[in-house]
């Protein structure tokens, strides 16, 4: 059964599940966005010029 | 394995892996959540023990990541190999960010058991804050140094350095008298969990382990186009 009523502890318990949330959620969105911007840069540098040539 | 340490390889290798680990890390994190909250509640530790599904993962696999911080900075200063130093730099942050969590998530649960936030002094904590301090140590001594070849190398030594706080955390528990619980998981009699709380226990932290694996692939993804790019644009400017 799920469980929600943290009773007393409910200022401590979601608090730590929220930063958690947060951070891990920050750490997702930063890795994949610097991936996108990063990529579309070289993909950028590399049409202007070819490697090869 | 170490036909992977060619970069271009590494990124052919890795690239149709990345959807499968983001994914696997996202069913993994929901699974987590579900089985913490559906979990009985612990009979002395009341719904506090819920605290423990994202302070136990984020403790451990946060030590875990500088294992592999240590080991790629030993890499990177004995075979100046690139791949290892991206590897390196990309454990910095989330590495920082696991046990940043695990010290605040400790808190908000030793403040209802033990009645205290903090205690100074206390060798499990104190070796905690000290993993934190080498994490950003390495990521402001990289900042800090204009000369990316530089900047690798010291933050390397410092990375192998830090390695030495590693048991310290580990075992601190056995080796001082401390409020932190001993070890209740890696120990020679086995777990001493019940196993309601053991299987969402291990779940959550194959949850988080998978979870850094993503970022951490996607990050030493993006430092090796970033080398790229940097080299493109120095290049360049040389022949401009």
């Amino acid at each position: 059964m799920l469980d929600l009523d943290m009773g007393k502890y409910a200022a401590y318990v979601w608090p730590a599940w929220g930063v958690s949330a947060v951070v891990l959620g920050v750490l997702a969105a930063r890795a994949l966005l610097a991936a996108r911007r990063w990529s579309a840069e070289l993909k950028r540098l590399e049409a202007e010029r070819p490697p090869e040539a | 394995m170490f036909g992977l340490a060619n970069p271009d390889r590494f990124l052919r290798f890795t690239r149709p892996l990345m959807p499968v680990v983001w994914t696997l890390a996202a069913v993994l994190l929901a699974l987590s959540v579900w089985l913490a909250f559906t979990a009985p509640e612990d009979f002395r530790q009341g719904d506090t023990v819920r605290i423990m599904f994202v302070h136990v993962p984020a403790a451990s696999v946060g030590l875990g990541i500088y294992l592999a911080l240590g080991v790629s900075s030993f890499f990177a200063l004995v075979f100046r190999h690139p791949l290892a130093d991206a590897a390196a730099r990309a454990a910095a942050l989330p590495g920082a960010a696991y046990t940043a969590l695990a010290l605040i998530t400790g808190s908000l649960w030793g403040k209802p058991m033990w009645g205290a936030w903090w205690v100074w002094g206390d060798a499990r904590l104190m070796s905690e804050l000290v993993l934190l301090l080498f994490y950003i140590g390495y990521m402001a001594l990289r900042a800090s140094i204009d000369d990316e070849a530089k900047a690798a190398r010291a933050a390397a030594v410092l990375g192998l350095v830090g390695l030495i706080n590693l048991p310290i955390v580990k075992f601190s528990v056995d080796w001082w008298n401390t409020l932190h619980q001993p070890a209740s998981l890696l120990r020679a009699e086995g777990p001493s969990v019940t196993a309601e709380i053991l299987a969402p226990l291990l779940v959550s932290m194959a949850a988080w382990a998978i979870f850094f694996l993503a970022v951490w692939l996607t990050a030493i993804r993006t430092g090796i186009v970033r080398r790229r790019v940097l080299s493109i644009r120095a290049r360049r400017a040389l022949e401009a």
